[in-house]
């Protein structure tokens, strides 16, 4: 029964095979746009291993990456700033939603303008997009710190200061790492679309859009596919790292 | 009246001899006020905390039980009024505090080891210190829990006792307890409510307790204050002198049932009173 339960993620994933042999298989797509799963996972690993799709994907990883990091460095410090005062974030909160709520792709001529054509604006772009999702969310874990523990904390004659560094920046780490999985998710669409779109020459919008251009339907289900595992690859390893250091998460 | 206390403290203590100090009152309240938005609260309230004893306060619901503790503990700041702990306020004395909700008053990212010595580390003791004292508590007590869990590992009874050696860690000359046990189970009560009486016991540390539980406030005490609905007053300060160790036994001996009989009947006049 236990092993049983063990391969329950991967039943899913059978069932979208089968379905898409079929329908290979019955010629229900013209199979031109619709390649075979095994002529797909060929050229995906053609592509990874000896081809162009992995070099796009490593620039893509290098771009989302980077960008993470910027949008963090920037919005961690600031989000803690902002929450330890509700006074201070109510009356910069509605700048921040304004702005979490404007579409990044919207920005990206406004920062074309700033930064030229090149990695500059795809990286600062997905920052932007991800920063205010970070600071959002830090803010908001340090203002909603328990108020029994700060009181507990203060009861024991901590300071101010040690407050804020002792409870309030631990209390807000497992908000601290919901906004950094929104944010990475957030920055690779970001990226992504501007690799489409601004004059890119490699990373995985690129190939995407470049195979569509050449009607070479297994690369760009290829790239589709490596951008889904980047995706999903980021997202976990930001989970593995919140259950190893915020051990006490939702406990 | 308030004023001259601190001067008639210094007198006390510089005359008389040390066995009549202690038996001077621990903690003097006077002309305590405090008013929310709609109601007040406390209006000139006088009362004195006996030394070396373990009182509880009890009283109707939204009397300020719990409003009171705080007060003197400093969390909550008083309208009017002067609260001194042997003349000093509450800023110059060591004292620990206990919250109802354990859950959200430790530390969740600190083993329980290191929550218990967090107070320490807040006074700027050394760590290797700091341990030591620690585990000097920890066989005091007798406690026999894992202490290199974490909080969330623990089941609630633990995790307060965990709260309350936090509270004790620096020798407190006065321990608060905020109805420590109303969010545990009725086996766990019976067993922390023997955890504080041993504590009180090998301690005597002066110890306030706010309890919504009679028989349980009657138990732990030597003394009950009854307070009356809002403004409070202290209607009654009734003593019960059962011997310690108390065991469940004496909880069905006459002087307890005439004590509590006694409490309940002043609780439910005052409740009436509204």
């Amino acid at each position: 029964m236990k092993r049983f339960q063990a391969l329950l993620p991967f039943v899913g994933v059978a069932v979208l095979l089968i379905v898409w042999s079929l329908t290979v298989w019955a010629r229900v797509v013209d199979p031109v746009l619709l390649p075979s799963p095994i002529s797909t996972f060929r050229a995906m690993w053609i592509g990874m291993t000896s081809g162009k799709l992995g070099v796009d994907f490593l620039k893509t990883v290098e771009r989302t990456i980077y960008s993470t990091a910027i949008a963090a460095v920037i919005a961690i410090p600031l989000g803690i700033l902002l929450g330890s005062s509700e006074k201070v974030y109510r009356s910069v909160e509605f700048l921040i939603d304004f702005f979490r709520s404007t579409p990044a792709s919207a920005m990206f001529p406004l920062f074309l303008v700033l930064f030229g054509v090149g990695d500059r604006t795809k990286i600062s772009v997905a920052a932007f997009g991800a920063a205010l999702v970070i600071l959002f969310n830090v803010a908001y874990g340090v203002m909603n710190a328990r108020k029994t523990r700060i009181l507990a904390a203060r009861v024991m004659g901590a300071s101010r200061l040690r407050v804020l560094w002792d409870v309030m920046l631990l209390e807000s780490l497992p908000q601290t790492f919901v906004g950094l999985r929104n944010g990475v998710s957030l920055a690779l669409v970001i990226v992504v679309v501007a690799e489409m779109f601004i004059g890119s020459t490699d990373g995985l919008g690129q190939r995407v859009f470049e195979a569509q251009q050449l009607f070479d339907m297994p690369d760009m289900y290829a790239a589709i596919f490596a951008a889904g595992a980047l995706g999903y690859g980021l997202n976990l390893f930001f989970l593995t790292i919140e259950r190893r250091f915020v051990h006490w998460s939702g406990r | 009246m308030a004023g001259a206390q601190p001067a008639a403290k210094v007198e006390l203590a510089g005359k008389l001899p040390d066995s009549s100090h202690r038996t001077a009152p621990h903690v003097t309240i006077r002309g305590l006020t405090k008013r929310f938005s709609d109601a007040t609260i406390y209006d000139n309230f006088d009362f004195d905390i006996p030394r070396g004893k373990l009182i509880s306060v009890f009283g109707p619901n939204g009397c300020g039980k719990s409003t009171l503790i705080n007060m003197i503990a400093g969390l909550f700041p008083v309208d009017a009024g002067e609260i001194l702990f042997d003349g000093q306020p509450i800023s110059q004395i060591r004292f620990g505090y206990v919250f109802q909700n354990y859950r959200e008053a430790l530390f969740p990212w600190l083993r329980a080891f290191d929550n218990i010595a967090y107070p320490l580390k807040l006074m700027g003791i050394a760590k290797a210190e700091g341990k030591a004292r620690v585990e000097r508590l920890v066989a005091h007590l007798n406690v026999k829990i894992d202490l290199n869990l974490y909080p969330y590992q623990m089941s609630g009874g633990q995790q307060q006792l965990v709260s309350i050696m936090r509270a004790l860690i620096v020798e407190p000359e006065i321990l608060f307890l905020d109805e420590p046990f109303s969010a545990l189970d009725y086996e766990m009560t019976l067993f922390m409510r023997e955890q504080l009486q041993r504590i009180f016991v090998e301690t005597s540390t002066t110890t306030v307790l706010v309890s919504h539980d009679l028989e349980e406030a009657v138990y732990l005490s030597d003394y009950i204050l009854l307070l009356s609905r809002h403004p409070a007053r202290a209607v009654e300060f009734v003593p019960y002198e059962a011997p310690r160790p108390r065991t469940l036994k004496s909880m069905s001996e006459a002087d307890f049932i005439s004590t509590k009989a006694h409490c309940l009947e002043i609780f439910q006049r005052e409740v009436r009173k509204g």
